[in-house]
């Protein structure tokens, strides 16, 4: 429980922040909250030989308007999160979804872009990300890039990120007027990773669903979007019916592991009925 | 007497009873805040950092062993391998055998030739920071040929098994048998079951689990001249000093255990731990002070687990519900090696199985089994969580076979009131109690008519979330134990207890126990005792403990014994100040012993009002010991040691209402309610404290925790991520109540609460979660219950299958068995 011996900087802007990750050798790692990196470089299952700690970057913290975007700094802490009042107007299913992380210790240090850029599949914001079809921004020694969420997450623990690339921030759509959200989490114990969860949020029109987009958490090495479901829920009236046909189709395409929380089919399953909830509760049934 | 109320009056009555007082408990402040003494908090001039580099095989010979690259690394002092210590290390004691040809091939501290389970100890880097020591781990270098890696305790009991220890000629340590037709306490078993109308038989497995105790386990060891002082994170600094005298050839004299505030326990700090005897031996070697603190992983891997049985259980009853017989058969893994009471566990069990049941023939024995994992040993409860699971499971199964209402089967056979004392099938004598009393109580509490006719419609609408209500009458023999007992049963100590009391000059009270807390609270209990018994103020008495320089004899603290004979210590030498403190005060009042009355902390002259003289009067007059009778020695301090004639009997009644998401799987415990008799109450507040720290680990047992080895012996439940552990947020709300019928065995009547919740509310979850599906065709669900668990023996049938890699954890599945005992021996 003791790490391996690092460098350490601490820089204080982005540009900063960038040097020190060109400068810091083969194996560096940033450090947002450390929710994911500290553990494992305790147990010694990571020992990156500098650290960037970018707890001091202030200009990565805070949420604020752009048009019909809300752009989420990378370093605004889950705790942020669930108290900043433009995601209570606009982003409900990221309040919702991040009210279920770790537990309030670590809300307190643990970041959205930490907890984005860390991509674990079973973690519950990437699908939510996903599910909202998020911009990733991405700074560099080159300049700054923009990767939509459907590209960001690459594999298990891998994402679009370059060699010297940080995430600085997330552009999400706000969602109003019209739009119900649902984050459905299933897990054993309330501090415990999801075993399956469900992003859905929904747009009405009248008695019929406008629009559906759903996330899945821990269904693959990668947070994956419910398509099939998706496409189904377009233009049907809003019923628990409907809802529970379009929602059998939730875990084609899935992948889930198989370990000690669940076997494979058992997580499909979950996936079907999860997101049957998720979808009725956004849509108001 | 005049009408005048005499003003003095208020102030003479004697003080309101301490005990039955809902104290705050006072040494919380400092053990929640951690300010405190708790082992790893030590620091000592010259100290050292021991790592210890563990074995990451389950079975092998180490055929090549480099520690030179990790001695350069710096500030490393010295590094310490099995061959380096193989002459002074010894065995660590097993303190049980319970059968006189019990097979036990010896424990070392730290592998010399052959590793027997995964984390055992390699070698050990010595440091001059914790963090240097943990870094040169990394520079050791070692080859293992490995063994074939024995996990499955019903492969392992079979001919041309492969063996856990060469030496030994089968994996079986020991066949324990308790027959009650034999020992004269019971029928026939065997006629028993010939004859009867309806037989149950059913195979239970009691998963592995850690007692995960919050404080990890740490030692600090400092030589000084020929003599060694060791802090330690243990329940048992009394024990612990004798064994690590006998192990390491230290004079008892000569070493001094203290154990300081510890965190936690559970039993897994009932051990003589390998790093502690580690840490003497390199302490004396280097003549430094050396600490040794295990990381959680460590902790999760090597300190000792519990539990780890397969269980078959056969009941013979007649059509009416009337049980005839019993019979038990127990597969009990004691892991690579047998520690301090590895084998007594199960055995300890043995007497339970019947429960507060009359069974008129009982029968029951149990292999002790050998497999490369970490040790099995005393874990919250000990035997009686097991022997209460499958009794209180097997006779819901019992009532499904007769289709009897579960409550009417268990009224139809538990011993009533007016039958106690009543001597069981098993021998034991049981105190007092009425079932009856804590079962309507808690069938109140929990709403129960409301509940049944929800789960009826629940079922009539064929609801996604299904109800049901499960039941566990449970007693659990505590207070242990009677020497005499412990003899008989080959347990390598007593059962007795002592307290002394100091009366210090200013009238302060040091109350001195061999009862050594680890979170129970005796700081408070004793308190609230002694401020009753001396009629002292509660803030006078400071109770000293865990250090057998203060407290020179002790047995310290399992079993639910604490209060019921540590505690009836206390009383006793209580007593014995305050006889005493008479004759001095008779002195003083020139008076009569005889005719001194105490009460409120004041000897009075009977028939003389106005001369009296308070007990912490006397201590002052005594110090000083200027005017004292003659013959008579100057103190009123007093010692008592306090054996019992019997053990105690907790009882009670819980009832679980357990909702299961048919859909997913999911089991949620919607009430719980309990009502348990422990006797005498010294503080409702620690009681309630004892009784839902109890539940949620009882609750864990059923619902959230297991430990699970990998085809190769690797723990893959090695964190808290893995090895789920409830939080407050997991459990529900707790609705306890309790009866009162005191203990007849201690002066007190108190009868212990510490694994009371615990042992009963495991069968409870497991049975109400049946209740609820068992329409669906269920019968039988494996702990714990996960949600895919129950989903698949709800959509699949079985039980839910195994979580863990085929073949390592022996437990297969769940199912009837024809005769349970017949197929396990073959």
């Amino acid at each position: 429980m003791i790490p391996a011996p690092f460098a350490y900087a601490r820089p204080s802007t982005i540009e900063e922040a960038l040097q020190a990750i060109a400068d810091g050798g083969e194996d560096v790692k940033v450090l947002a909250g450390g929710q994911s990196l500290i553990p494992v470089m305790r147990l010694r299952l990571a020992a990156p030989e500098t650290l960037v700690d970018l707890t001091r970057v202030a200009e990565l913290r805070g949420v604020r308007e752009d048009g019909d975007m809300l752009v989420i700094g990378a370093m605004t802490t889950h705790a942020d999160v669930l108290t900043d009042p433009l995601l209570a107007q606009y982003g409900q299913l990221i309040v919702q979804a991040t009210e279920t992380v770790a537990d309030r210790q670590v809300r307190r240090r643990g970041t959205f872009g930490g907890a984005l850029a860390h991509a674990d599949p079973a973690g519950d914001l990437p699908a939510v990300a996903l599910a909202l079809d998020a911009e990733f921004v991405l700074a560099g020694p080159g300049g700054r890039r923009t990767v939509p969420a459907a590209e960001f997450f690459v594999d298990y623990l891998t994402t679009a990120l370059e060699e010297g690339e940080l995430l600085v921030e997330i552009r999400v759509p706000k969602l109003g007027e019209g739009w119900g959200v649902r984050y459905e989490k299933f897990n054993r114990v309330v501090q415990a990773w999801s075993i399956v969860a469900v992003a859905a949020a929904v747009r009405r029109e009248g008695g019929r669903i406008a629009e559906a987009r759903i996330g899945l958490t821990n269904m693959g090495p990668t947070p994956l979007r419910a398509s099939a479901t998706e496409a189904a829920l377009v233009g049907v009236d809003v019923s628990l019916e409907t809802v529970t046909a379009a929602a059998a189709q939730a875990a084609e395409g899935t992948s889930p592991s198989n370990d000690l929380n669940a076997q494979a089919d058992y997580r499909q399953h979950l996936a079907q009925v999860l997101t049957r909830r998720a979808v009725a509760a956004a849509a108001g049934l | 007497m005049t009408a005048v109320e005499d003003p003095t009056s208020a102030v003479d009555l004697p003080p309101a009873k301490e005990v039955g007082q809902a104290r705050r408990r006072k040494e919380d402040a400092r053990l929640i805040t951690g300010k405190t003494t708790w082992t790893d908090n030590m620091v000592l001039p010259g100290m050292l950092h021991l790592a210890v580099l563990r074995s990451p095989v389950a079975h092998g010979r180490i055929t090549h062993l480099d520690v030179s690259a990790a001695k350069e690394r710096p500030n490393v002092v010295a590094v310490y391998t099995g061959r380096d210590l193989a002459e002074e290390q010894g065995s660590l004691p097993c303190a049980w055998p319970v059968t006189p040809d019990m097979v036990n091939p010896g424990h070392p501290s730290i592998a010399v030739e052959q590793i027997n389970h995964v984390g055992e100890a390699v070698a050990i880097v010595v440091a001059r920071s914790r963090t240097a020591a943990a870094d040169a781990l990394e520079a050791i270098d070692v080859d293992y040929e490995p063994l074939p890696v024995v996990l499955d305790m019903e492969q392992a009991v079979q001919e041309g098994s492969p063996l856990v220890h060469d030496s030994t000629t089968s994996n079986t340590s020991y066949h324990f048998v308790f027959d009650a037709g034999e020992a004269g306490t019971g029928g026939d078993t065997e006629q028993a079951f010939a004859d009867a109308e309806v037989t149950v038989s059913r195979r239970f497995v009691q998963q592995r689990l850690i007692p995960a105790f919050m404080e990890p386990r740490s030692v600090v060891v400092q030589p000084s001249g020929d003599s060694y002082t060791m802090w330690s994170a243990t329940q048992i600094p009394h024990i612990l000093r004798v064994m690590a005298a006998m192990v390491t050839g230290i004079p008892e004299h000569k070493l001094r255990v203290i154990a300081p505030d510890v965190g936690g326990g559970f039993g897994g700090k009932l051990q003589v731990n390998p790093e502690e005897i580690l840490c003497l031996l390199i302490a004396r070697r280097l003549g430094k002070p050396v600490k040794w603190t295990e990381t959680r992983g460590e902790s999760l891997m090597t300190a000792h687990h519990g539990r780890d049985q397969v269980q078959f259980i056969d009941v013979a009853a007649d059509r009416d519900g009337t049980v005839r017989g019993l019979r038990v058969r127990l597969l009990a893994d004691m892991g690579a090696y047998l520690r301090l009471i590895t084998p007594g566990v199960p055995a300890l069990g043995a007497f339970m199985f019947p429960g507060i049941y009359k069974f008129p023939a009982y029968r029951f024995e149990c292999d002790g089994v050998f497999t490369n994992k970490v040790p099995t040993d005393a874990y919250r409860g000990a035997g009686r969580p097991e022997a209460t699971f499958a009794i209180e499971r097997i006779m819901d199964e019992l009532a499904v076979e007769l289709d009897m209402d579960p409550l009417e089967l268990r009224r139809k056979n538990w011993i009533n009131t007016e039958e106690f004392p009543f001597t069981t099938v098993a021998g034991l004598e049981y105190d007092s109690g009425d079932y009856h009393q804590a079962t309507e109580q808690a069938l109140e509490l929990l709403g129960y008519d409301e509940l049944r006719a929800e789960q009826k419609r629940r079922r009539d609408s064929n609801d996604p979330v299904q109800l049901g209500i499960g039941f566990s009458t449970f007693t659990e023999m505590c207070g242990l134990a009677p020497s005499r007992v412990l003899g008989s049963l080959a347990f390598g100590a007593g059962g007795w207890e002592q307290a002394s009391i100091r009366m210090l000059p200013t009238g302060k009270v040091e109350v001195v126990t061999g009862s050594t807390p680890h979170g129970q609270g005796h700081e408070t209990a004793w308190s609230q005792i002694v401020a009753d018994e001396l009629g002292v103020p509660f803030e006078d008495v400071e109770v000293l403990h865990g250090d057998t320089a203060i407290s020179s004899r002790g047995l310290d603290t399992y079993g639910s014994r604490s209060l019921v004979v540590g505690g009836t210590a206390v009383v006793k030498a209580a007593e014995k100040v305050v006889e005493k403190a008479r004759v001095i005060a008779a002195h003083l009042l020139e008076a009569n012993a005889d005719d001194l009355e105490f009460t409120g902390g004041k000897f009075t002259v009977r028939g003389t009002p106005g001369a009296g003289v308070g007990i912490q009067e006397v201590a002052l007059a005594i110090f000083a010991a200027h005017d004292y009778p003659e013959g008579v020695e100057p103190t009123i301090d007093a010692e008592a040691t306090f054996d019992p004639e019997n053990f105690s009997f907790p009882h009670g009644t819980h009832i679980c209402a357990m909702e299961i998401d048919t859909e997913t799987g999911f089991a949620k415990i919607r009430k719980y309610a309990c009502v348990d008799d422990v006797g005498t109450i010294v503080n409702p507040l620690i009681v309630e404290g004892q009784v839902h720290g109890g539940l949620a680990q009882g609750i864990a047992q059923a619902m959230y925790e297991e430990a699970i080895y990998d085809a190769e012996g690797n723990l893959t439940t090695g964190s808290f991520v893995d090895y789920l552990v409830p939080a407050a947020s997991d459990l529900p709300h707790f609705d306890t109540g309790n009866t009162v019928h005191v203990a007849t065995s201690n002066p007190l009547g108190a009868k212990g609460v510490g694994e009371a919740g615990c042992i009963a509310s495991t069968p409870a979850v497991v049975n109400a979660a049946l209740d609820a599906v068992r329409h669906l065709g269920v019968t039988d669900i494996r702990m714990p219950l996960t949600p895919e668990r129950v989903w698949r023996a709800i959509h699949a049938g079985g039980d839910g299958g195994d979580r863990a890699a085929q073949g390592s954890n022996a437990y297969g599945g769940a199912r009837t068995t024809e005769s349970g005992i017949q197929e396990a021996a073959q």
